[in-house]
C-alpha cells in the first residue's frame, strides 16, 4: 500500500475536486444575481439605502467562525479531539448566530420602512433579501453538513481519523465566509 | 464475484468508494436495480426514464400538430381522454399552449439534457477512461434520483386542475410571474419552477462527477490527448452545465420572489384585467438575460455530447481514424467558450442596443467557424472510408446532414437585421428543431444502437433500425423544411389556429402535410421503443467481446461486466483511440503497446 499512498497524495482527492467545481457553480449563481443587481441599479426607480449596522457585526461573526473552523481542522489533524470538538462546536454556534443576525437585519430593513416584499417593495431592498437570503441558505447547508459529520462520529463504533470530510467542510465554510464578505462590500459600495 | 474482489485490490490508486465497498457486496434487487450506484445501471436508468419522457413529449407534439393540421376537425375521442381540455373534441387554446410549453420543457431538459448526457456520460466515462466507477458513485445515484423527483413533480403538474405551465418553455415574466394572468401561470407554474430547481440540482451533482472523473480517474497511460472524443465532448458539456445552470437558478429564485413575495424584480407598470398592479421598477428583460445566459449554453449542452458520440461511432464504422482529432477538441473548446458570449442573440427584438447587438452578431457568427471545422472533419472521416452501414452509422450520417441544414439557417438568424423579420416565426422553429432537436436525436440514436450491445449484451434488430432511420430522416425534412417557407412568409410561432388569418390561411394544407409527417415519425419512434425493449430480452446475443472491432477500453471488459467493469486489473493505455486501418491492420486497441517501428499519431 506504500506506493498507493504516495500516488494518492499527489493528486487532489476527487471529493475535494467535486467541491471546487461545486463552488464554481455557486460563484456563477451569485455572479448572475449580483450582475442582475448592477443592471437594475442603473435603471430608474432604484432607491438607495444604507445597510443596518447589524450586517457589519454579522460579517465579523462570520470571519471569526472561519478562524475557529481552521483551529478545529488543525486540532483534528493533530488528533486533539477535545479541542477539535470544542472549536467545531463554536463554529456551528457562530454559524447559527450569523443566520439569526442576518434574518434580524432583514427585519430591520422592513422596520425602517424599506420594504423588501409585498406591495410597495422596491427591487433594491428585494435584491438584498434575495441575495443575502440565498447566502443564508448556503450557510444553513453548511450547518447541516456539520451536523452530518458530527453524527457520523457518534454513529460509528470504530474511530475514524479520515480528515477529508472536515477539510471539505472547512473549505466550504471559508467559501461562504468569503462570499458574504464579497456581498457585504458589494452592498456597501453599490447601494 | 471475481470482479468485486478486483474492486478492493484495484490498481487505480484512489478508489474513493473503497472504504464503503465492503458493505454493498450483497446486492439485493433494490441496490442493484433501483438505488444502484453502478454507473452502468444509472446510465440505463437515465436512458429508460429519458425514453419514457420522449414518448410523453412526442405525444404532446402529435396532439398540437393535430390542432395545427386539422383546425376544423372535431375528434370526440380527444374529449374522452382529456375531458375539458378538449371540449367538443377540439383541443382548447389553454391546452394547446400547455402542450407546446411542456413539449419544449420535456424535450429540451428531460430528454436531450438528462436523458442524453445522463445516459452516455454515465455509461462511457468510467468505461472509456478506464475507471471502475465514477468519482462519487453516491452523488451519481443522487443525481439520478433528483432527476426522478423533478420528473414526478412536472408529471404531477400535468394533472392539476388549472393545468401545467403554459407560457412557453422559456417561462418569460410577466406572464409567468402573475398567477392571475393565465391558467398556466397558477400552480402549474410553481410546480414547473420547483421541478426545474430539482433538475438543476441533478445536473450539478452529475456534472461535478463527470468532470472530476474525467480529470482525476483516468487509467495509466490515458493522457488527455488519448481520450476518445466522446469523453472530450462530455467534459465540455459538463463544464457548460456547471457554469450555466446556477445562473438559470438565480433567475428562477427571483421569479419565485415575484410570484409569492410581492417583489418587483421583473414587474413594472402592468395592467391586468383592468386593474393597475402596484409593482414598480422591475424589468422583464432582466429575466431574459438570466434565462438565456443558461439557455444558450443549454443548446450546446444538448448538441456537444452527440457530436462526441457521432465522432466515435463514425470513426469506428468508417474504419478510419477521425479526421483532425486535435481540431475536433479545439473546435469543441471554441464552441464551449463562445456559448457564454452569445446569449443576447435571442433578444435582438427586445429593444437591445443595436451597437451591443452587432457585437453579439459577430460572436454568434463566429460559432460557424468551429462548427464548420467539425462538419468538414466528419465528411473527411467518411471520405474513402471502408464504411459499414450499421444503423448507428446511418444515424451518424443523418446527424451530419441535419447539422448542416440546421446550422446554415443559424447564420440567417444570427444576423440581427434578418432576425427582426424572422424572430418568433416558423423559421426559428425549423432552425432549432433541425439543428438541436433532430440532430441531437440522430446522435443519440447512433449512440444507443452502437452501445446497446455493451449495455445489454444483445443487439438491437437491424431491420427495424433501418426502417427507423429512413422514416425518421425523411419525416424530419418533410416536417421542418416547409417551415422555413412559412417563416419567410412571417407566420408566427405559438399561434393556435392559422386558418383565420388572411396572410397565413393558404398554409393550412402545408400544415396538414407537416402534421401527417409528424404523426408518422412519432409512430416510427414507437417502433424504435419496441425494438429497444424487445431486444433487451430477446435480441441476438453478443458472442464476442468486441463486436464492432473498436479500439476503446469499454470493449476490453467482459460482455456482461459486473460492478467494477474489469475482472482483473484495469488495462493500461498505450495509444489514442483512433488507430483504424493503420499499418495494414484493421484496428489496434488502445491497450496494445506501440511497436518499435510504429509511429504514434
Amino acid at each position: 500500500m506504500g506506493d498507493v499512498m504516495t500516488v494518492e497524495q499527489k493528486k487532489i482527492h476527487p471529493y475535494k475536486f467535486n467541491l471546487w467545481l461545486g463552488l464554481a457553480g455557486i460563484i456563477m449563481m451569485f455572479a448572475g444575481l449580483t450582475s442582475a443587481y448592477i443592471v437594475k441599479r442603473s435603471q430608474p426607480g432604484w432607491e438607495s439605502f444604507t445597510l443596518p449596522r447589524i450586517f457589519l457585526y454579522s460579517t465579523i461573526v462570520m470571519l471569526v467562525s472561519s478562524v475557529t473552523i481552521q483551529v478545529a481542522l488543525k486540532a483534528f489533524r493533530e488528533r486533539e479531539m477535545a479541542r477539535y470538538r470544542l472549536f467545531f462546536g463554536i463554529t456551528a454556534i457562530l454559524g447559527i448566530v450569523f443566520m439569526i443576525m442576518q434574518i434580524n437585519g432583514f427585519y430591520q430593513f422592513q422596520a425602517n420602512g424599506m420594504k423588501m416584499i409585498g406591495i410597495g417593495s422596491n427591487p433594491a431592498y428585494s435584491f438584498i433579501l434575495a441575495i443575502a437570503g440565498v447566502h443564508v441558505l448556503h450557510v444553513l447547508g453548511g450547518l447541516i453538513a456539520m451536523l452530518v459529520i458530527v453524527s457520523r462520529v457518534y454513529g460509528k463504533k470504530k474511530r475514524n481519523y479520515d480528515s477529508v470530510p472536515i477539510e471539505i467542510m472547512t473549505t466550504y465554510w471559508h467559501f461562504v465566509d468569503l462570499l458574504w464578505v464579497y456581498l457585504f462590500v458589494f452592498f456597501s459600495l453599490l447601494h | 464475484m471475481s470482479n468485486e474482489i478486483a474492486v478492493q485490490h484495484g490498481v487505480i490508486p484512489h478508489e474513493v468508494h473503497e472504504h464503503h465497498d465492503g458493505h454493498h457486496h450483497h446486492e439485493t434487487f433494490i441496490t442493484k436495480y433501483v438505488f444502484s450506484q453502478d454507473h452502468k445501471m444509472i446510465a440505463k436508468q437515465f436512458l429508460i426514464t429519458g425514453i419514457i419522457w420522449a414518448i410523453v413529449g412526442g405525444l404532446m407534439s402529435v396532439l398540437f400538430r393535430i390542432q395545427l393540421g386539422y383546425p376544423d376537425a372535431t375528434l370526440p375521442w380527444l374529449e374522452d381522454i382529456f375531458g375539458h381540455w378538449a371540449k367538443d373534441g377540439k383541443i382548447q387554446p389553454e391546452f394547446y399552449y400547455a402542450l407546446g410549453t411542456m413539449h419544449g420543457t420535456i424535450l429540451v431538459f428531460f430528454v436531450l439534457t438528462a436523458g442524453l448526457s445522463g445516459t452516455f456520460a454515465n455509461l462511457l466515462i468510467p468505461y472509456q477512461v478506464g475507471a471502475r466507477d465514477m468519482a462519487s458513485p453516491f452523488m451519481n445515484m443522487l443525481s439520478y434520483w433528483f432527476f426522478v423527483l423533478a420528473s414526478i413533480i412536472i408529471m404531477a403538474s400535468l394533472f392539476v386542475q388549472t393545468g401545467p405551465a403554459s407560457g412557453g418553455w422559456t417561462v418569460y415574466p410577466p406572464l409567468s410571474a402573475l398567477g392571475d394572468a393565465s391558467q398556466g401561470s397558477k400552480i402549474g407554474m410553481d410546480l414547473w419552477l420547483i421541478s426545474m430547481a430539482m433538475f438543476v440540482v441533478s445536473q450539478l451533482l452529475g456534472g461535478l462527477n463527470y468532470v472530476s472523473t474525467i480529470l482525476n480517474m483516468r487509467t495509466k497511460g490515458m493522457t488527455m490527448t488519448r481520450l476518445p472524443l466522446t469523453i472530450w465532448a462530455i467534459l465540455f458539456t459538463a463544464i457548460l452545465g456547471i457554469l450555466s445552470f446556477p445562473v438559470l437558478f438565480s433567475g428562477f429564485i427571483l421569479l419565485l420572489f415575484d410570484r409569492h413575495l410581492g417583489t418587483s424584480f421583473y414587474l413594472s407598470d402592468i395592467v391586468l384585467g383592468g386593474n393597475i398592479l402596484p409593482n414598480e421598477g422591475g424589468s422583464p428583460i432582466l429575466y431574459q438575460h438570466l434565462f438565456w445566459f443558461l439557455g444558450h449554453p443549454e443548446v450546446y449542452i444538448i448538441i456537444l455530447p452527440t457530436m462526441g458520440l457521432v465522432s466515435e461511432v463514425m470513426s469506428i464504422n468508417a474504419r478510419k481514424p477521425i479526421f483532425g482529432y486535435m481540431a475536433m477538441i479545439a473546435s469543441m473548446f471554441a464552441i464551449a467558450l463562445l456559448a457564454f458570449l452569445v446569449w443576447a442573440h435571442h433578444m435582438f427584438v427586445t429593444g437591445l442596443n443595436p451597437f451591443l447587438g452587432s457585437v453579439f452578431v459577430l460572436l454568434t457568427l463566429l460559432i460557424a467557424v468551429p462548427s464548420a471545422i467539425k462538419v468538414f472533419n466528419w465528411i473527411t472521416t467518411l471520405w474513402r472510408g471502408n464504411i459499414r452501414f450499421t444503423p448507428g452509422m446511418l444515424f451518424c450520417v443523418g446527424f451530419v446532414s441535419m447539422f448542416i441544414s440546421g446550422g446554415l439557417t443559424g447564420i440567417f438568424l444570427g444576423n440581427s437585421t434578418l432576425d427582426l423579420h424572422l424572430h418568433d416565426t416558423y423559421f426559428v422553429i425549423a432552425h432549432f428543431h433541425i439543428v438541436m432537436g433532430v440532430s441531437a436525436f440522430m446522435g443519440m440514436f447512433a449512440g444507443i444502437y452502437h452501445w446497446f450491445p455493451k449495455m445489454y449484451g444483445r443487439y438491437m434488430n437491424n431491420t427495424m433500425g433501418y426502417i427507423h432511420f429512413w422514416v425518421t430522416m425523411v419525416c424530419a425534412y418533410v416536417i421542418f423544411w416547409p417551415m422555413h417557407y412559412e417563416g419567410f412568409a412571417g407566420m408566427p410561432r405559438r399561434y393556435y389556429d392559422y386558418s383565420g388569418w388572411e396572410s397565413f390561411k393558404h398554409f393550412v394544407e402545408l400544415n396538414r402535410v407537416i402534421s401527417f409527417a409528424a404523426i408518422l415519425s412519432f409512430l416510427v419512434q414507437l417502433m424504435f421503443v419496441f425494438n429497444f425493449f424487445y431486444s433487451i430480452f430477446k435480441g441476438r446475443k453478443v458472442t464476442t467481446q468486441n463486436p464492432w472491432g473498436a479500439n476503446t477500453l469499454e470493449w476490453t471488459t467482459p460482455i456482461r461486466p459486473g460492478h467494477g467493469n474489469w475482472p482483473g486489473e484495469i488495462p493500461e493505455v498505450h495509444r489514442w483511440a483512433y488507430d483504424y486501418g493503420k499499418d495494414g491492420k484493421d484496428f489496434i486497441p488502445q491497450t496494445e503497446p506501440v511497436g518499435k517501428d510504429e509511429s504514434t499519431h
